[in-house]
C-alpha cells in the first residue's frame, strides 16, 4: 500500500515542527510535502532579532537544514506560495500552477505583520519585522549615522530599535501607550524598560499617536505625530501587531473566526485538515509566541500518528531578548479581582520584582533586572501550588526560598546560615550583624548600621537586621523609631525622599519609587500626592504633573462637598473687588442655579453647590469677567488677606493693601507642602490678622515687620518676627525667599509654623538675611511662578482633561429599570 | 416627565477603556445613581456604584492607587473588587460591585 499523503503548508516554526512531532511518532506513515513562501529552509525567527543587532547569523539560526528534508524524504517547495485548497478534490494549488494531492494538511500559514493604513504607508523605507527579507531590509538601510524610527513599543519593536542601534542607527520608538510592553510590564517595569534602553541608546515616546509618515522623493523622510512633531528618519519600522494568515483557509471554506477554529485535536471544520501555529484561534485564543505552539504540534502530531492527544491551551511568559536587559513577565502579572501583590525593589541593581499572589497561589509575576528566577515562579504558577508557606521569602526568589519552606518568617531567618548575606549594598552576612550584637551588646538599628553597616544603604534589608535584634536580644529589643517614613509604601521618611529626588536626578514617580526602593506598585494616596509635590518642586518647568496622584480638590480645581458637589471660590486680590466682578459673581449664581453664595474667611465669595459637570461653563463665564482661581483648594497660596491701609485709614502706615495685591499677584499659583495665607496689616492695630497667618506683614512708619509662623486653625499661636525691611521691594523679596524655602525644606502637609519649629526659626532667618542666599531663594521662586502663574480654570474652559468633568457616558441615564 | 429610553441589551456600551485615565476614573450616571468606572495602573478596569459606604461620598472623585480608592470625603480605603472597605474601617458596608466586562478594548456595563 502506498504512503499517505501530508502535505504542509508554511514552513516555519510551526509546520516544521509538526512535522518533526509526525516523525517522532510514525516515521514511515507519510509522504511529506512543505511548502513555504519563503526561498529558504526551516529557521528560528524569534532568533531575528539577534541577526539584526549583529549577534548571530542566519547560518546560526537554521533549524533544519537541506540534510533534514533529504533524510526524511521531505520535497521542500521553497518560495512558492499556496495559491489555494481545493478540498473537493484533496489538493493543494500552489504558484506556477503546481497542484499536490493530500490525503491529510497541515496548515502553518503564520501570521502576517499590521500595517498601519497611515498616508505615506507604501513609501520606500518602511518595513515590517517579520522575516528575513525584512532584517536584510533593515541591515541594508542600517547606515551609521541614519535614523531609524520604530512605531509599536511591544517586544518586537522593542528589539527591532534594539537591533537598529546596535548596527549604528539612532534609533525611537514611538508608542501609543504610556507603558512600553503594556501587556507584559506593569507601569514600574515599563518605566525602567525605557530607561534601560535609553541608556542603550534607544528612544522611546510614549503616549504618542503617529499621524502620517512623512515622505521626500518616494522615500521615507519622517514620522509626523499628532502634536505636530515629525520625528525625521531614514527608515520606519511598524511592529504594531501581527494577525492571523487565514486568507487560504477562508477561501477553502473552514471556519475562521479571528484565525482558523480548531479543536483541542488541532482539526479545522474539515477533520482531514488540522492547523497549527500563530494562524489559529483554539477555544477563542490566538497565540503569538511559540511556546503554545509546541505544545499544539504535539496534540496535532499525536492525531495525525492516530493517537490520542489533547491541546488545552497555554498560560505565556514573555522574555525580551536584548542582552543586559532582563525583563520578564508571566500571567495575571497586573493582579485582578482578589488579588495581592508583593513588591521588591532594589535600586542598587536596577531590580524591580512583583510577584502577584490570588488565593495563596502565584497568579503573575513581572521581573526586571533580575529575571533568574522568571521560571521558577512560571513553574509555581503553571501547578498552581499554595505558596502560603513560603510567603514570606517567596520574593527573594527559589534560592533564598528552598530549605525554608514550611518555617514561619522569624524561624526562617533564624534558620539562615551564618554566611547568608543580609545586607546587600554592603556584604555583610548573618553572623557578621548576629556576632556584632552580642559581642557588642548593640541594642538598635541604628548601632548595628554604624557597626556593621548593614542596612545603612537602600535599607531595604532592615526587616530583616530588625528580625535578627529581635531574635538576638529577645524582649530587649524594641523597634527603632527613626524618622516617620512617608508611609506604608516605604521605610524612607520625606527629608530623605526630597533629598535624594534632587541629588539622584530623581525626575518622574516611577524612578523615585524605584530609587527608594518603595514596596507597592504604585503608591497610596498617602504618598502620591506627597512625591507629585516634590517632584513638581524639585523640577520646575520640566516635570509633568500627574493630575491621578493629587487629591480630588487640586484635580478639579474646585472644593469637594458632602454631598459630591463643588464650591468655587474666585481670586479677589487682596480682598479687593468690583461691581463688575460682583455683577458677573451674581449672574453666574441665577445662571447655573447656585444654591449657597458665602462670604469666607479669608475675604472673598464663595459659590456652593457647584455640579461637578458646570465647573468649566461656571468658570468660563467668571474667566470672561477677569477672574480666576482662588486656589481656595491648593496646597498652594491662598490668600492674602488685607486691610485699607495708608490709601483710606487714618492711622495706615503704608500702603498694605497694594503691597497685599501685589505679593498676591506675584505669588498665585504656586504649590506648596501645605497651604500658605499672608496677611499685611497697615498698622500695628493689625486689622488683617496678620499676626497670625503663615506669613505676615505689618507696615510701621520706617518700613515692613515680616513675620512667620502663625497658626488659627486646628493651633493657635502667634508669629515670631523674621526679619525688618524698609521698602516694599525688599519685602517681596523676604517673603518670597522664605516661601521658598519652605517649599524646599517642608514635609508634604506641613504647614510653616510646623515646619518652622522643626528647622528652627533662627535657620530661616540665616537664610533670609542673608543677601545673597536670600536672592538665590528668591530666584528659584520666580522661577518656578513662569511655570505657575497659569490659571488652571482657563486651562479647563479651553478643554484640558474634559473627560474629568463629563460623565464617561449618558446612555444608560434613562435606562430602564 | 422624564425621558425614557428603552435599552433591550443586558449589556451597555459606555465607552474604551482608554477614555479613563490610568490611576482614575469616570462616572456613569444610571437612575439608580451614579456608577463609578476606575482604572488601576495595570490597566484592569472595575464599576462600583459610586457611593461610599461611610457617608455616601462620591468614591469615582478618590484616589486609585494599587487596586484601591480612597474615598475622597473622609479617606476610606476601598477594595476595587469588591467595594469594601478595607484595613480599620474593613466590614463597614460595601459600595457595590456593577457587573462589566472588557470586550476589544470596550466597556460593556450590566444592568445596575
Ligand atoms: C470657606 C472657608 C470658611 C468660610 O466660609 O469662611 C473655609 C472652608 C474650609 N476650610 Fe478653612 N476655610 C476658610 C478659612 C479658614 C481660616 C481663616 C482664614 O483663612 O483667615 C482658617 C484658620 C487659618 C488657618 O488657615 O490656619 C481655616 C482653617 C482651616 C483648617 C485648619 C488648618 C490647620 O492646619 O490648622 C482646615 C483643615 C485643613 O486644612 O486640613 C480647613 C479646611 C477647610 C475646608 C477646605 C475643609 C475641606 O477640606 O473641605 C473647607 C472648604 C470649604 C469649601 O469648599 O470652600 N480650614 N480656614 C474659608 C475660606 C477662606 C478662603 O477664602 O479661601
Ligand atoms: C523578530 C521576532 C522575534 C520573536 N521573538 C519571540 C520570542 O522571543 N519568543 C517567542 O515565543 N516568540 C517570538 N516571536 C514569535 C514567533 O516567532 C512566532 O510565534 C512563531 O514564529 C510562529 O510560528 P508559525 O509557524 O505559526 O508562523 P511562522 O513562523 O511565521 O511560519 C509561517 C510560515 O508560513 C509561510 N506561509 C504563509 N502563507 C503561506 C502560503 N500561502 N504558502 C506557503 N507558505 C506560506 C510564511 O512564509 C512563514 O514562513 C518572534 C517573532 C519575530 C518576528
Ligand atoms: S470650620 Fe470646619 S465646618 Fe467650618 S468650613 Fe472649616 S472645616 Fe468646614
Ligand atoms: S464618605 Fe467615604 S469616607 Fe466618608
Amino acid at each position: 500500500m502506498s504512503k499517505e499523503r501530508l502535505v504542509v503548508i508554511g514552513n516555519g516554526m510551526a509546520g516544521c515542527r509538526a512535522v518533526q512531532e509526525v516523525l517522532k511518532r510514525d516515521p514511515d506513515r507519510y509522504e511529506i510535502a512543505i511548502f513555504g513562501a519563503e526561498p529558504r529552509v526551516n529557521y528560528d525567527r524569534i532568533m531575528l532579532s539577534p541577526v539584526l543587532a549583529g549577534e548571530k547569523t542566519f547560518a546560526d539560526i537554521v533549524i533544519n537544514d537541506e540534510a533534514w528534508y533529504a533524510a526524511n524524504a521531505i520535497t521542500l517547495h521553497a518560495g512558492r506560495a499556496v495559491t489555494g485548497v481545493d478540498r473537493e478534490r484533496g489538493v493543494v494549488l500552489a504558484e506556477g500552477g503546481l497542484e499536490a494531492p493530500f490525503d491529510r494538511l497541515i496548515l502553518a500559514t503564520g501570521s502576517d505583520p499590521i500595517r498601519l493604513p497611515l498616508p505615506g504607508a507604501d513609501l520606500a523605507g518602511v518595513v515590517t519585522f517579520r522575516d528575513l527579507d525584512d532584517v536584510e531590509a533593515m541591515v541594508a538601510a542600517a547606515k551609521p549615522g541614519a535614523r531609524a524610527v520604530v512605531i509599536g513599543g511591544g517586544l518586537l519593536g522593542i528589539e527591532a530599535a534594539y537591533g537598529l542601534v546596535r548596527r549604528g542607527m539612532a534609533a525611537t520608538v514611538v508608542h501609543l501607550v504610556d507603558i512600553l510592553m503594556e501587556r507584559q510590564l506593569d507601569a514600574s517595569a515599563g518605566f525602567l524598560l525605557a530607561s534601560a534602553l535609553a541608556d542603550k541608546g534607544v528612544e522611546t515616546e510614549l503616549d504618542a499617536v503617529s499621524e502620517e509618515i512623512v515622505g521626500q522623493d518616494g522615500r521615507v523622510a519622517g514620522l509626523r505625530l499628532k502634536d505636530g512633531r515629525t520625528l525625521p528618519c531614514d527608515l520606519l519600522v511598524m511592529a504594531v501587531g501581527i494577525r492571523p494568515n487565514t486568507a487560504l483557509a477562508r477561501a477553502a471554506g473552514l471556519e475562521v473566526n479571528r484565525g482558523v477554529v480548531v479543536d483541542d485535536q488541532m482539526c479545522t471544520s474539515d477533520p482531514r485538515i488540522v492547523a497549527v501555529g500563530e494562524c489559529v484561534e483554539h477555544r477563542g485564543q490566538c497565540y503569538g509566541l511559540v511556546a503554545p505552539i509546541w505544545e499544539m504540534c504535539k496534540a496535532a502530531a499525536a492525531g495525525l500518528a492516530g493517537a490520542d492527544g489533547a491541546y488545552e491551551g497555554s498560560v505565556l511568559s514573555t522574555r525580551l531578548k536584548v542582552s543586559g536587559v532582563d525583563v520578564f513577565s508571566a500571567g495575571q502579572f497586573a493582579g485582578g479581582e482578589g488579588c495581592e501583590d508583593i513588591v521588591f525593589r532594589d535600586a542598587g541593581r536596577g531590580v524591580y520584582k512583583r510577584v502577584v499572589l490570588q488565593d495563596g497561589r502565584v497568579a503573575g509575576a513581572v521581573l526586571f533586572g533580575d529575571a533568574t528566577d522568571g521560571p521558577w515562579y512560571f513553574d509555581l504558577m503553571r501547578q498552581g501550588a499554595a505558596v502560603d508557606d513560603i510567603r514570606e521569602t517567596l520574593i527573594f526568589g527559589q534560592a533564598a526560598t528552598e530549605g525554608l519552606r514550611g518555617l514561619d518568617p522569624s524561624a526562617a531567618v533564624a534558620a539562615l546560615a551564618d554566611d547568608a548575606e543580609v545586607c546587600g549594598c554592603n556584604g555583610v552576612c548573618k553572623g557578621a550583624i548576629t556576632g556584632a550584637i552580642e559581642g557588642q551588646g548593640l541594642t538598635s538599628l541604628e548601632q548595628v548600621r554604624a557597626v556593621t553597616k548593614a542596612s545603612a544603604s537602600c535599607g531595604s534589608c532592615t526587616p530583616l537586621v530588625e528580625k535578627l535584634l529581635a531574635l538576638t536580644l529577645g524582649d530587649g529589643f524594641q523597634a527603632q523609631i527613626g524618622p516617620k517614613p512617608v508611609c506604608g509604601c516605604t521605610h524612607h521618611g520625606h527629608e530623605v525622599t526630597r533629598k535624594r529626588i534632587l541629588a539622584e536626578g530623581l525626575k518622574s514617580m516611577p524612578a523615585v519609587m524605584q530609587a527608594l526602593e518603595w514596596t507597592t506598585p504604585d503608591g497610596c494616596a498617602a504618598c502620591r500626592p506627597a512625591l507629585n509635590y516634590y517632584l513638581l518642586c524639585a523640577w520646575p518647568g520640566e516635570y509633568r504633573d500627574d493630575s491621578q496622584s493629587r487629591f480630588i480638590n487640586e484635580r478639579v480645581h474646585a472644593n469637594i462637598q458632602k454631598d459630591g458637589t463643588y464650591s468655587v471660590v474666585p481670586r479677589m486680590w487682596g480682598g479687593l473687588t468690583s461691581a463688575s466682578e460682583l455683577r458677573a459673581i451674581a449672574d453666574v449664581v441665577d445662571k447655573f442655579d447656585i444654591p449657597t453664595v458665602k462670604v469666607t474667611g479669608g475675604q472673598r465669595i464663595d459659590l456652593l453647590g457647584v455640579k461637578k459637570d458646570d465647573l468649566p461653563k461656571v468658570w468660563a463665564d467668571l474667566n470672561r469677567a477677569g477672574m480666576v482661581s482662588g486656589h481656595a483648594y491648593a496646597k498652594g497660596l491662598r490668600t492674602v488677606k488685607t486691610c485699607v491701609g495708608s490709601e483710606w485709614c487714618r492711622f495706615g502706615t503704608q500702603d498694605s493693601t497694594g503691597l497685599g495685591v501685589r505679593l498676591e499677584k506675584f505669588m498665585w499659583g504656586s504649590w506648596t507642602p501645605a497651604k500658605v495665607k499672608l496677611g499685611v496689616s497697615g498698622c500695628p492695630r493689625n486689622c488683617a490678622e496678620a499676626t497670625c497667618k503663615d506669613i505676615g506683614v505689618i507696615c510701621v512708619d520706617s518700613g515692613y515687620e515680616i513675620h512667620i509662623g502663625g497658626a488659627a486653625g486646628l493651633h493657635i499661636q502667634g508669629t515670631e518676627i523674621l526679619t525688618k525691611v524698609a521698602t516694599e521691594q525688599e519685602a517681596l523679596w523676604a517673603i518670597c525667599a522664605a516661601t521658598q524655602l519652605y517649599r524646599e525644606q517642608g514635609f508634604y502637609l506641613e504647614r510653616i509654623y510646623k515646619w518652622m519649629a522643626r528647622v528652627g526659626l533662627e535657620s530661616i532667618k540665616a537664610e533670609v538675611e542673608d543677601p545673597e542666599r536670600r536672592r538665590a531663594l528668591y530666584d528659584r521662586f520666580a522661577y518656578s511662578q513662569r511655570f505657575a502663574r497659569i490659571d488652571p480654570w482657563a486651562q479647563r474652559v479651553a478643554g484640558r482633561e474634559s473627560g474629568e468633568f463629563n460623565p464617561l457616558s449618558r446612555r444608560m441615564e434613562f435606562a430602564p429599570a | 416627565m422624564t425621558l425614557v429610553l428603552p435599552i433591550a441589551e443586558a449589556w451597555t456600551d459606555v465607552g474604551a477603556v482608554s477614555d479613563i485615565p490610568r490611576r482614575g476614573s469616570r462616572r456613569v450616571p444610571t437612575p439608580h445613581g451614579d456608577v463609578a468606572i476606575f482604572r488601576t495602573g495595570d490597566g484592569a478596569v472595575f464599576a462600583l456604584k459610586d457611593r461610599c459606604p461611610h457617608k455616601a461620598g462620591p468614591v469615582s472623585q478618590g484616589i486609585v492607587h494599587g487596586r484601591h480608592v480612597t474615598c475622597p470625603l473622609h479617606g476610606m480605603v476601598i477594595d476595587l473588587s469588591t467595594g469594601e472597605p478595607t484595613g480599620a474601617d474593613a466590614g463597614k458596608g460595601c459600595a457595590p460591585p456593577v457587573p462589566l466586562k472588557v470586550e476589544d478594548g470596550r466597556i460593556l456595563l450590566g444592568r445596575t
